[in-house]
């Protein structure tokens, strides 16, 4: 009975697909790579972010969906001055880790890359949006073989009953090798309480 | 208002049993020590062919004589040896066993990122993923649940403990053991040189001449529940974490996050911020950092708390130093003990803080733990001393 009061608000971006709050919203040739479906996306979206174009696939890749998401829910909702992010994934920062480790591997053409170093951490994907939205909250990034819903909507639920923000950006965002799945959703008072994890896993698939 | 006070009591989360395996030693008693006489685990080490850095290092031989005793060497990695040898220690002393109701915590920034070099090891280069890690260590010690692993740079070992304070809140967790560690590893030490962020000297925190980090590696844990009980130790009492929404890989310039997260835990903790007896800064000891911590302790007129920076003993161990330092700031409290901040020499600020210059005595009750990572992470708690 509940559940029809308000509509989750998700976006999901996999196969070259984007999926915004059960709509279909782009379908790509699956053989197309991620360098050139992320570029397709950011013009759509019109992102206008040239930042974007230094970032390491992760950060692209949590960027778009949080765009996509945060722009749709923002349209209907006033944008508060902060929310807090929640992410996970399984493979970490693997993707970029191997490319640094690439460029250290070898004595002889030993040549560590700053710019590749600094996104050999999970959490720069959370930042990202942080410093596109200027959103200040509570940042936390796990790892999980799957995608643990139940922990994730406990923490954000904590946190939005401990009145620290009233928005949580929830998800999972990973990158392995060629392959990626991103999934976010919002948490908010009343998604708490309407929404099973259940029906979150379900939707995650 | 019964009701409220019920609610606190019942929110109470206590540290209890802990181990630290560092550089200075294999327990949290043989760091104190090393602490106490003034000693630091940082050496030059010729380690990477190329690479002669000063770090602090967890000795092999003593690793892996230890680990022997537990566990067949070859099967683990060093990281893996070093978790497994801390949780050992934890666990074994612990109020608490382990239920289907007891959480396993681990923080770490690169877990195994060792075995990416793939001449470094027979073992399984699978093991590379974090979750891998959390299976060897779940199953070592026979967790009934799967690990909840935080990686969130370097805050990630004091996100260990805010984690296990809103978890056990819920009907799932009763207590959870909370492990953190990070090593040494070609990857970070190329990758902090590449950013010119290593100190071509051991790191000096707040210090005029500061000029980078130390890298180091330690493995920390700790038994969190709340239960009263005569082995807790201390009690998280606040906590707070914000973004500073700024740069991926500086701090802010004015220490907003940090700011907003001492603020965030102060209130948290029902304080005003003058209770606060000592403050157990994160001081990386780069330029940036230490004056961005500064700007935040002024801003919220915390200049006169004594404060040091720990990583002049134990170098920057990422993953593992926000819990490391906790349980050494701790045992400082209820030692009514401060360290002097390492290697701190003339200070270096734009702005005063009062850094400690030699180990004295002093009472106090609760303290301020504060870190700051890539990312634009800050996280600060609150810790007060255990009263049965």
């Amino acid at each position: 009975m509940k559940k029809k009061q308000n509509i989750f608000h998700y976006c999901k971006i996999q196969n070259n697909s984007v999926l915004l709050n059960d709509k279909l919203i782009v379908s790509e040739d699956k053989s197309i790579l991620f360098s050139e479906f992320s570029k397709m996306l950011y013009h759509q979206i019109k992102l206008n972010y040239p930042k974007f174009f230094k970032m390491d696939d992760l950060s692209k890749l949590a960027l778009i969906t949080s765009e996509y998401l945060l722009t749709d829910y923002f349209k209907k909702t006033k944008k508060p001055n902060d929310i807090s992010i929640i992410l996970s994934n399984k493979s970490s920062s693997l993707k970029t880790d191997k490319q640094f480790q690439k460029t250290i591997d070898n004595k002889d053409s030993y040549f560590p890359s700053p710019s590749l170093f600094v996104y050999t951490l999970p959490n720069i994907s959370i930042g990202e949006i942080c410093i596109k939205h200027k959103f200040m909250g509570e940042n936390i990034f796990f790892i999980s073989e799957n995608f643990n819903s139940t922990l994730i909507n406990e923490y954000a639920s904590s946190i939005i009953k401990n009145k620290k923000n009233s928005i949580v950006l929830c998800g999972w965002v990973d990158f392995n090798e060629e392959n990626f799945k991103a999934f976010m959703y919002i948490a908010s008072n009343n998604y708490i309480y309407n929404i099973t994890t259940n029906k979150i896993d379900k939707l995650f698939k | 208002m019964e009701k409220e006070k019920y609610s606190k009591i019942m929110n109470s989360i206590y540290l209890s049993s802990n181990n630290i395996i560092s550089s200075l030693g294999f327990n949290t008693k043989e760091n104190i020590e090393k602490i106490k006489m003034g000693i630091s685990g940082i050496k030059l080490y010729n380690t990477f062919k190329h690479l002669n850095e000063y770090t602090a290092k967890v000795e092999n031989k003593i690793l892996n004589k230890k680990f022997s005793k537990i566990g067949a060497n070859n099967n683990y990695t060093k990281l893996e040896k070093m978790m497994i040898l801390s949780l050992n220690d934890t666990i074994s002393k612990s109020p608490f066993p382990i239920t289907k109701h007891t959480a396993l915590i681990i923080s770490t920034t690169k877990g195994n990122i060792d075995l990416l070099d793939l001449k470094n090891s027979k073992l399984d280069p699978e093991r590379v993923y974090l979750t891998k890690l959390g299976e060897v260590i779940k199953k070592f010690f026979k967790f009934y649940n799967d690990p909840i692993i935080i990686c969130n740079a370097c805050v990630s070992g004091v996100l260990g403990i805010t984690v296990a304070k809103k978890i056990i809140k819920n009907k799932n967790y009763k207590n959870a053991f909370v492990v953190a560690g990070d090593i040494v590893s070609n990857f970070t030490l190329s990758g902090f040189k590449s950013l010119q962020a290593i100190s071509e000297k051991p790191c000096s925190p707040y210090s005029k001449d500061r000029n980078g980090i130390s890298l180091g590696e330690a493995a920390a844990s700790v038994a969190i529940s709340s239960i009263s009980n005569s082995k807790n130790i201390a009690e998280v009492i606040g906590e707070g974490e914000s973004n500073d929404a700024n740069h991926i890989s500086g701090p802010s310039r004015n220490g907003e996050g940090l700011f907003k997260s001492i603020n965030k835990a102060i209130k948290i903790a029902s304080l005003t911020g003058n209770e606060i007896g000592y403050i157990c800064a994160h001081g990386t000891a780069t330029i940036y950092n230490d004056e961005m911590e500064a700007q935040a302790f002024n801003r919220l007129n915390m200049q006169h708390i004594p404060l040091n920076s720990l990583k002049g003993y134990f170098g920057h161990t990422l993953g593992a130093a926000g819990l490391l330092e906790t349980i050494i700031a701790s045992k400082s409290m209820n030692n009514n003990y401060l360290y002097k901040s390492y290697g701190f020499n003339k200070i270096g600020l734009t702005l005063p803080l009062n850094i400690i210059k030699k180990n004295q005595k002093k009472d106090f009750s609760i303290f301020l733990k504060t870190a700051s990572g890539f990312g634009g992470s800050n996280v600060a708690i609150l810790i007060k001393k255990y009263n049965n």
